[in-house]
């Protein structure tokens, strides 16, 4: 739960604690504007509850502050009413287990596939190593624009050659995203991977383990970590898109939640308690994820300080 | 580089010996197979990457020079369709909106937040409060400050804030006339009243101490009477020394044309501020109208006078910025429609802006957060010791050592909003989704259209060409 715990002066000396009981006036002035400054960032997600938590008639009236003085009118009836259409496709829920079916498969892949290519580009032995991980930096900042044509293009000749449909569906929508989560991953599980040791593969090499032996019993455990930040950082990416989702999922009856919510956009005033308990319910997992796990989140974003 | 640091540090401790595996049975695991075996692992990450990233890469560009239909070769035809159109000039002029705004007030936000926490004692708290909204959605975010900017000022609540600060100092008037909707005071005047200077009306006729005044008007709604406590209107009696009057709604829905006569189902207009001019224009008194409509100024002296319905009961109050809407913050009115496009400022451009902060600021004080907890503190003692003040430590050690970890932050917020997408599709109103378009939301309404294709093409080339510079940034910064 800490961002940063390391700097709690848990053990302050003495001396230096007195001191920090006196406060400069300047301190006295950081306070109070860092606290101005918490506040105006946690008014849009309290707003954004609250009137999610009022009925639409009331939006319309007043503004969500005015609760403050009349708390007794809030309840949970929009949130009753988005559940009361069960899984029925184009509803919260549907949209709900949608971006979960998409959600998960794609970073499990990601971080399997990505600790694959990243032993291979740092314990192997092969030539081109370097090209490969340069052209794996490159396409970190690449545009997924660049692939949406030919892509969906691809998509169609497999549908008639097979039948299968990829384009609008779970499927195709899963494979966009862990291509394009790939180079991000193997960025930093190749990062992470460079610090261990060679001599200790080694070892085990002269042994007589096998590669796979040794990617599972020695390199995996110790890059839990990297994994960990890695699969939160692409769950909460893939979670959040919707471009992806747009262009893959379009004319398939179920959508991501994000997808769930732009389409409610078109009638923007109108049904608003649809916007807010929506935006609600999608941040509920994401927001369970960021703080079960910050730690790694905030590791996972101070690598992807690339992407 | 300080800010891959975190990640590149690798296994705190890496285990001994004893993890290694125990099976010998695989014995004979000689050069070739590790060979074979870690090329293996290379497939599914190589095939997946050279099937959905890198061929798609090549075959967009060349995509790119064939027409809608994808048969036909047209060399740059694509590119001077989208160069010919003013789209494409609003598309890239609000991409550069965001590049030159945005990764500059983030970085700079980022910096202020990360050397402010390090000076109070609840930073985790402050941390994790700014950090939160990364896990929002841009569709989330942006759905969600749509609320905080919307037009109403009952709903939105910038512009309530507004409203509740222009209400004080410039309070509106009970009467209030909106030249934005066409209204104006003229359009009041029934019976014995003119318009005067200003937004003002003055009767028509001149009256003296002992005599009456009545004043008729129109275009003002029951609601609004109703609202105010106006009961029927009372004709006036003269009274010595004094001028007494009537101002009343002129209109009586049993006799819609008769004008000038005060009929029982006619109500007097409350709370209107009157003053008595004298002669040369000046107000020498001032009075209120009661609920039915009558006023009385007691002593004015002799001599002939107007009574003057001042424009502070005609003040439209604030009702709300557009704030979800193109007009542009720069004046661009009298530019022809290619410049206009060029050199307008979406005031919603500024406002999705602050919702973007809002997201990110959180990342950019925690990665320079830690590239500041990884500066060398004795440097930073040493330049106190010599008796910087903390102003100048900070301007003069603390920047210009934190300078790479700055530029990775504005670099990569800057490759961000250069793909900008989402929050624009879901934050302005539906009427500015034009106007607001970025590249990114260009390539996806193109690439929607049945004889988009090429173009869509042509633009995403154009956005990976402003993405290559910082492509190149990424590739020397980790080639050292």
């Amino acid at each position: 739960m800490t961002v940063q715990a390391a700097s709690m002066p848990v053990t302050a000396a003495a001396p230096a604690k007195q001191r920090r009981f006196h406060m400069r006036p300047s301190r006295i002035v950081i306070n109070i504007v860092l606290a101005a400054i918490a506040i105006f960032w946690l008014v849009p997600s309290v707003g954004v509850f609250i009137i999610s938590l009022r009925p639409n008639s009331d939006f319309e009236v007043s503004g969500w502050w005015t609760v403050f003085t009349a708390p007794a009118q809030l309840s949970f009836s929009n949130y009753q009413q988005l559940f009361s259409a069960g899984f029925k496709a184009g509803g919260v829920l549907d949209s709900l287990t949608t971006s979960i079916a998409i959600t998960v498969p794609v970073t499990v892949l990601v971080t399997v596939i990505s600790s694959l290519t990243a032993y291979s580009l740092v314990f192997g032995r092969w030539r081109g190593r370097t090209a490969v991980f340069l052209l794996i930096v490159a396409l970190l900042v690449l545009p997924l624009q660049m692939a949406l044509i030919p892509v969906a293009s691809l998509y169609k000749v497999f549908d008639n050659a097979t039948g299968l449909p990829l384009f609008g569906s779970v499927v195709g929508t899963i494979i966009f995203h862990v291509a394009f989560g790939l180079p991000f991953g193997i960025f930093l599980m190749r990062n992470f991977y460079s610090g261990i040791p060679h001599d200790l593969l080694e070892a085990g090499r002269i042994d007589g383990a096998g590669e796979w032996t040794l990617f599972r019993k020695v390199v995996m455990p110790i890059g839990i970590p990297a994994l960990a930040s890695l699969a939160i950082f692409q769950f909460i990416w893939v979670w959040n898109d919707l471009l992806v989702a747009l262009i893959f999922l379009s004319g398939n009856p179920h959508e991501t939640l994000t997808l769930f919510l732009y389409g409610q956009t078109r009638a923007l005033a109108s049904n608003y308690w649809i916007i807010s308990t929506g935006a609600m319910i999608s941040i509920v997992i994401p927001l369970i994820v960021f703080f079960a796990f910050q730690r790694y989140f905030v590791r996972g974003v101070l690598a992807g300080a690339v992407k | 580089m300080a800010v891959v640091a975190p990640t590149t540090d690798a296994p705190a401790e890496v285990p001994g010996g004893e993890v290694l595996p125990s099976s010998s049975k695989h014995a004979g695991g000689g050069g070739f197979r590790s060979h074979l075996g870690s090329l293996v692992f290379l497939l599914p990450g190589a095939v997946w990457l050279a099937l959905i990233v890198v061929y798609p890469l090549i075959a967009t560009v060349i995509r790119s020079f064939f027409d809608a239909s994808g048969q036909n070769f047209i060399a740059l035809g694509n590119y001077k369709a989208i160069f010919s159109t003013t789209d494409i000039i609003v598309a890239l002029k609000n991409n550069v909106v965001w590049v030159v705004l945005f990764p500059f007030l983030v970085t700079f936000f980022g910096l202020v937040f990360a050397v402010l926490t390090e000076r109070i004692r609840w930073s985790t708290a402050f941390k994790t409060i700014v950090f939160m909204p990364l896990v929002f959605s841009a569709t989330a975010a942006g759905l969600t400050w749509a609320s905080i900017f919307f037009i109403d000022p009952h709903t939105g609540m910038v512009n309530a804030a507004i409203q509740g600060a222009a209400n004080a100092i410039n309070p509106p008037g009970l009467y209030p006339i909106d030249p934005s909707t066409g209204q104006t005071v003229s359009g009041l005047v029934a019976t014995g009243v003119e318009t005067g200077p200003g937004n003002t009306l003055q009767s028509k006729d001149t009256v003296s101490a002992g005599s009456t005044i009545e004043m008729g008007m129109i275009g003002i709604s029951p609601e609004t009477l109703t609202t105010n406590g106006a009961t029927t209107a009372v004709a006036p009696t003269a009274s010595s020394g004094a001028i007494n009057g009537l101002v009343w709604r002129d209109f009586s829905p049993t006799h819609p044309t008769a004008r000038g006569q005060v009929f029982p189902d006619e109500d007097g207009i409350p709370g209107l501020h009157l003053a008595l001019l004298s002669g040369s224009g000046t107000s020498v008194a001032t009075t209120t109208t009661a609920k039915n409509g009558t006023f009385s100024f007691p002593n004015p002296g002799s001599g002939d006078y107007r009574v003057q319905v001042t424009a502070t009961n005609f003040q439209a109050g604030f009702n709300g910025i557009f704030f979800l809407g193109t007009q542009s913050l720069t004046p661009t009115s009298s530019l022809n429609p290619t410049l206009s496009a060029i050199f307008s400022l979406p005031i919603v451009d500024i406002a999705m802006i602050i919702a973007y902060l809002w997201i990110w600021a959180g990342f950019a004080m925690v990665v320079i957060g830690a590239g500041l907890a990884a500066l060398n503190r004795e440097v930073l003692e040493a330049a106190q010791i010599d008796g910087a003040s903390e102003w100048q430590t900070l301007r003069r050690v603390t920047v210009p050592m934190l300078r790479p970890v700055l530029v990775v932050v504005f670099v990569t917020m800057l490759i961000n909003v250069l793909k900008i997408f989402d929050i624009i599709l879901n934050m302005p109103a539906a009427s500015s989704q034009g106007g607001a378009a970025t590249l990114a939301v260009d390539i996806y309404n193109d690439f929607s259209s049945p004889t988009g294709e090429g173009l869509a093409a042509a633009l995403a080339v154009v956005l990976f060409i402003l993405v290559v510079p910082a492509m190149l940034f990424n590739l020397k910064r980790i080639r050292g």
